[in-house]
């Protein structure tokens, strides 16, 4: 599942998409930015509703394949100006991080 | 520091979310243009990023050191914040002083120390109430 076929099934709005095509490896879900770098996996697609300009350098760092804010979450204009300048894919959605994973459960390959 | 590395020193301020994380961004793109394998990387770049927002948390800020050698890298981080009473106890999994606000940013899990050691294949601390703390990591390459 690519970046765009996440942004979709999530009814995403788009807060940056550096590169759509991205071949995503699994999902994690976690707010805690510690969990999140001793336990994603690279390239995974983060469901989280952390929201501070943190969340990119852990994105940027644990290799993320794309973060998704959920509960319709809106990121502080300090993360929005840096997932853009770093390069970062990241969604938004109204889903909570269990619906957001169920709906995409078994669809990475 | 011989010859054969290349050393890069970082002042990493203390309190400051919007940089921090910048020392361990750079680092990470040095390695990827000496084209280090990506999964190697990923571990430098997650246990420096723990060390570096320690000091920005814990100690109001440090100095990290970083050499790169053909096989390895060798990262020193040191602060002169207010050191840790118990480091046994620091290191184990879930123990955190982060205070309420800075929990509500994300940290604060207990989880960089040993995520530090998890990642690292060599790894020592030396810290001292009222004088600092010093982290050693070394990571090889594979
Ligand atoms: N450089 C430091 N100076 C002073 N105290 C430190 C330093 N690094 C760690 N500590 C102490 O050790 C504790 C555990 O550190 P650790 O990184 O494992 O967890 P944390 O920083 O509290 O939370 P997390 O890393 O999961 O966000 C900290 O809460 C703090 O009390
Ligand atoms: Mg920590």
């Amino acid at each position: 599942m690519t970046v765009n076929n996440l942004a979709d099934l999530l009814n995403a709005k788009i807060v940056n998409l550096a590169d759509g095509e991205r071949e995503l490896s699994t999902g994690y879900c976690g707010d805690f930015l510690s969990f999140v770098m001793g336990k994603a996996p690279a390239d995974c697609a983060w469901f989280t509703v952390m929201s501070n300009v943190n969340v990119c350098a852990v994105a940027t760092l644990a290799d993320c394949g794309a973060v998704v804010l959920c509960e319709g979450v809106t990121p502080d204009d300090a993360l929005v100006e840096k997932v853009r300048l770093q390069d970062v894919n990241m969604l938004m959605t109204d889903y909570d991080a269990y619906t957001a994973a169920t709906l995409t459960a078994g669809r990475f390959k | 520091m011989s010859a054969d590395c290349l050393r890069q020193e970082y002042v990493v301020s203390g309190n400051n979310f919007a940089s921090a994380g910048s020392a361990s961004e750079e680092v990470k793109s040095t390695l990827k243009k000496l084209g280090v394998s990506s999964a190697d990387i990923r571990r430098v770049a997650i246990a420096m990023y723990e060390g570096e927002i320690n000091m920005v948390i814990h100690a109001g800020g440090g100095v990290a050191t970083v050499d790169i050698y053909l096989d390895r890298i060798e990262i020193v981080l040191a602060d002169k914040g207010k050191g840790i009473e118990n480091v046994e106890l620091a290191m184990t999994p879930g123990w955190s002083t982060a205070p309420e606000d800075i929990r509500a940013l994300g940290f604060g899990a207990g989880m960089g120390l040993p995520n530090m050691k998890k990642y690292t294949d060599k790894f020592e601390i030396e810290s001292e109430v009222g004088v600092g703390t010093t982290v050693k990591m070394t990571i090889y390459f594979h």
